[in-house]
């Protein structure tokens, strides 16, 4: 355990714990897109209110709550990782959001799929891939 | 449905703003120990979780008026905030791998965009 006066510039990443770091971060993909699309419900009931409005509503519209909720779940369980991972492969990783998403949208809201989403989900995945297994390789 | 510029703006801070956060969330995590102080007077972390949630405002309040295809490709713009970051902060090598990575994600998103439309 590193002492809390002093915050390491450069952390020493163990793999094991990195690998976890990044499984983590990929879980929690999951929870953001829950939030992001209950967030995106309950703003559309403030499409002109202002900032102060917008602050109460998180309090007191359901959707907007319930999304908030989520994402502070997700920012103990990222804060964690951050504490094994590198942010610059963990914060990209969250992009695999994207993917969860369009898939709900497409299957549970019927919204059309085409060409260019599935090309840019597959790139999504893609990218999230190459992050994932060979972005800790310059951790050193 | 058009997107009016100041939702862009907002979505673009928002996205920034939320990078730097994760600069402190970072920072913070580090700080982290098995004692509850390490985290209840740990100002890089409260940092962190107050500019992750001002983003969040600013998202909610960007994406509240306007199309995801043009605002989510901004949301985007936070990614490559943070490979510099990392870079300058936390002294992290930026590697072919991890520039291939970020790129693919971007191309993905402006892929989706256009599919959104």
């Amino acid at each position: 355990m590193t002492p809390a006066t002093t915050a390491p510039e450069v952390h020493v990443p163990d793999p094991a714990k990195r690998k976890l770091a990044i499984i983590i971060v990929l879980a929690c993909t999951v929870l953001v897109a829950i939030g992001q699309y209950l967030i995106k419900l309950g703003a559309n009931r403030l499409s002109h209110a202002g900032l102060v409005a917008t602050m109460i509503g998180i309090f007191t519209i359901p959707q907007l709550f319930a999304g908030y909720c989520l994402y502070g779940v997700f920012t103990v369980l990222f804060v964690f990782a951050l504490r094994h991972g590198e942010l610059s492969v963990l914060y990209p990783l969250i992009a695999l959001g994207y993917v969860w998403v369009t898939i709900t949208a497409v299957v549970a809201f019927h919204e059309s799929m085409n060409p260019f989403k599935i090309v840019g989900l597959l790139v999504i995945i893609l990218g999230v891939a190459v992050l994932g297994f060979g972005g800790g390789a310059g951790a050193e | 449905m058009t997107t009016p510029v100041s939702s862009m703006v907002l979505v673009l801070v928002g996205s920034v703003i939320g990078s730097v956060g994760a600069i402190f969330l970072k920072s913070g995590a580090h700080a982290v120990n098995r004692n509850w102080t390490s985290i209840a007077f740990n100002w890089r972390l409260a940092v962190g979780i107050a500019t992750y949630l001002a983003s969040s405002v600013l998202f909610v309040k960007g994406m509240s008026n306007g199309e995801l295809s043009v605002l989510f490709p901004l949301v985007s713009l936070g990614y490559v905030c943070t490979l510099v970051w990392s870079r300058l902060f936390f002294k992290e090598v930026i590697t072919k791998v991890k520039l291939a990575g970020v790129g693919l994600i971007l191309v993905g998103i402006a892929f989706l965009s256009l599919g959104s439309r």
